[in-house]
């Protein structure tokens, strides 16, 4: 599976530069060192021309959107409109039919290689995506795991963090969550909304970059939504996170975000700041889409 | 020894017998501990996206899970030889009976592998875990426990595969009461006693399975 970018046109052989001042700032040599991206600069997050076909089905279609640090997007649309899917291309849940992903100014689903973008190594991709963390719609807790086991799993065996360090970090986000008195509790044992809790906390003893939550209130009761909203809303305000949240919400993406996206048909049709997306919808198809909605309240 | 069952007699063969049971279960226990594990290999592999892969290991598991496991055990002690490989019987018998049970075990696990939620995969990619760490932390604990009671089937099933080695002159369980019944021209009571620890070891380690699954549950 070949991807062909725009990305290839932009990086010149190598060679033909071979004699220059290697220390020159336009020196494409330095485009070559993973770091080359600027943080501070490039955005967070950064698809272009991203696709994703299913078969016949075209479920991101030509899909471009910058994201930038430390954004909450919000992500709606129609049920079967593609926001769902882009999470789990950002995720690398699914790869690409074309296109590239960027996170932190790095490419996440090719890597360079002798100046040419490739398809990225499973390597490469285990690497650039541990900045990325998600959060699941059935949270997809480890049955078997204990909340605090969950919470150390990856920060021990993918951070190389000891037992000691990754158990103290992780009572830490279990409090940040309310959840300190349930360490020991299986998932089993806990409500939806608790299990939901363990999921961000083990999401974010990761330490990532860049947050996604896919519709992690849709297996709630409408009680339970509430204790995870304000985990989330506490998690905005205090942290530095890039978040993407798919959701159906629409209250909370409005007081939530600094950006909504609309999601049609594998395109972004419409997206702004939420007093303005919410109030004044300039797309036929946002507005049709935000009165159904409001009708079904 | 003209009663209908000799105690007397049944008390002098015990001695044999029991060393057979002991021998028997012994070959067992190699055995089925090499099925387990190779089995994993097998049901693992299978699953390679390498079609190349998982192909090859389909096409031998689905061979040697088709053939008798009799036809196995000669062409291992006996066809082999012939083209320099020389096992003896012990060896040749356990690792043919190990080889055909891994097959069956493989598919146990496929099974159990299967009925993993897919959501277990994507968070274990999620939090970058390796492809080993995800198998081995999260992937297979969920996988293998609720299989144990099929495992432990097979274990039984094994034990009472084994007078089948008796062909390639392994003297296990049957094999000695049949000799013991040879020698004195009395079968009843070899077969009788033979029998009953068939039923005594498989019962135990049905009991033994049992006891895992229950001390491996979940709250």
């Amino acid at each position: 599976m070949t991807v062909k970018t725009d990305v290839d046109a932009l990086t010149p052989p190598h060679s033909a530069f071979a004699v220059e001042n290697p220390m020159k700032r336009d020196d494409p040599a330095s485009v070559l060192e993973p770091q080359a991206g600027v943080p501070g600069e490039a955005p967070m997050v950064r698809f272009v021309g991203v696709t994703k076909r299913y078969g016949a089905l075209t479920v991101l279609d030509e899909l471009d959107l910058d994201i930038g640090r430390n954004e909450k997007v919000a992500i709606i649309g129609p049920s079967g409109s593609g926001k769902s899917t882009l999470l789990r291309v950002l995720m690398t849940l699914d790869p690409l039919t074309g296109g590239m992903i960027e996170v932190d100014g790095e490419p996440l689903t090719h890597m360079r290689k002798n100046g040419e973008l490739v398809p990225a190594s499973p390597k490469h991709l285990r690497r650039v995506r541990s900045k990325i963390g998600m959060v699941f719609q059935s949270f997809n807790l480890f049955p078997h795991m204990t909340a605090l086991a969950n919470t150390i799993e990856a920060p021990m065996q993918v951070l190389g963090l000891s037992r000691k360090e990754a158990t103290e970090r992780a009572r830490d986000l279990l409090s940040l969550v309310g959840l300190e008195d349930k360490c020991n509790h299986y998932p089993s044992q806990l409500s939806g909304g608790q299990q939901q809790r363990v999921a961000i906390a083990r999401a974010l003893a990761m330490r990532p970059k860049v947050l996604l939550f896919d519709e992690v209130t849709s297996a709630l009761d409408p009680e339970l939504c509430g204790e995870v909203l304000n985990v989330i809303r506490r998690l905005g305000s205090e942290h530095n996170l890039t978040m993407l949240m798919v959701t159906h919400q629409m209250g909370f993406a409005r007081e939530f975000a600094d950006r909504v996206c609309f999601f049609s048909q594998g395109k972004i049709i419409e997206q702004g700041p939420p007093q303005q997306f919410f109030s004044a919808p300039q797309h036929e198809r946002t507005q049709q889409f935000l009165r159904a909605v409001k009708e079904a309240v | 020894m003209n009663s209908f069952f000799d105690l007397h007699y049944a008390g002098q063969i015990l001695p044999a017998l029991l060393r057979a049971s002991i021998y028997t279960i012994f070959i067992t226990l190699i055995g089925f501990a090499i099925a387990l594990v190779l089995g994993l290999v097998l049901a693992v592999l299978r699953r390679s996206p390498v079609k190349a892969v998982s192909r090859t290991v389909g096409f031998i598991v689905e061979f040697i899970r088709s053939t008798p496991l009799l036809i196995q055990v000669y062409v291992l002690f006996y066809v082999l030889p012939v083209y320099g490989i020389t096992m003896s019987a012990l060896t040749a018998g356990t690792v043919g009976i190990a080889l055909h049970y891994a097959c069956y075990t493989s598919e146990v696990y496929r099974a159990g592998l299967n009925g993993v939620a897919r959501g277990q995969w994507e968070a274990a990619c999620a939090l970058s875990l390796s492809p080993w760490r995800t198998y081995r932390g999260v992937i297979l604990p969920q996988a293998i426990r609720p299989v144990i009671p099929a495992l432990g089937n097979y274990l039984v099933a094994m034990f009472k595969d084994t007078p089948v080695l008796s062909a390639i002159t392994v003297v296990e369980l049957m094999q000695q009461a049949k000799n013991i019944g040879s020698e004195t021209f009395r079968y009843l009571e070899p077969i009788t006693l033979a029998g009953i620890f068939f039923l005594l070891i498989s019962v135990t380690f049905a009991q033994l399975v049992r006891r895992l699954e229950y001390g491996l549950r979940l709250p």
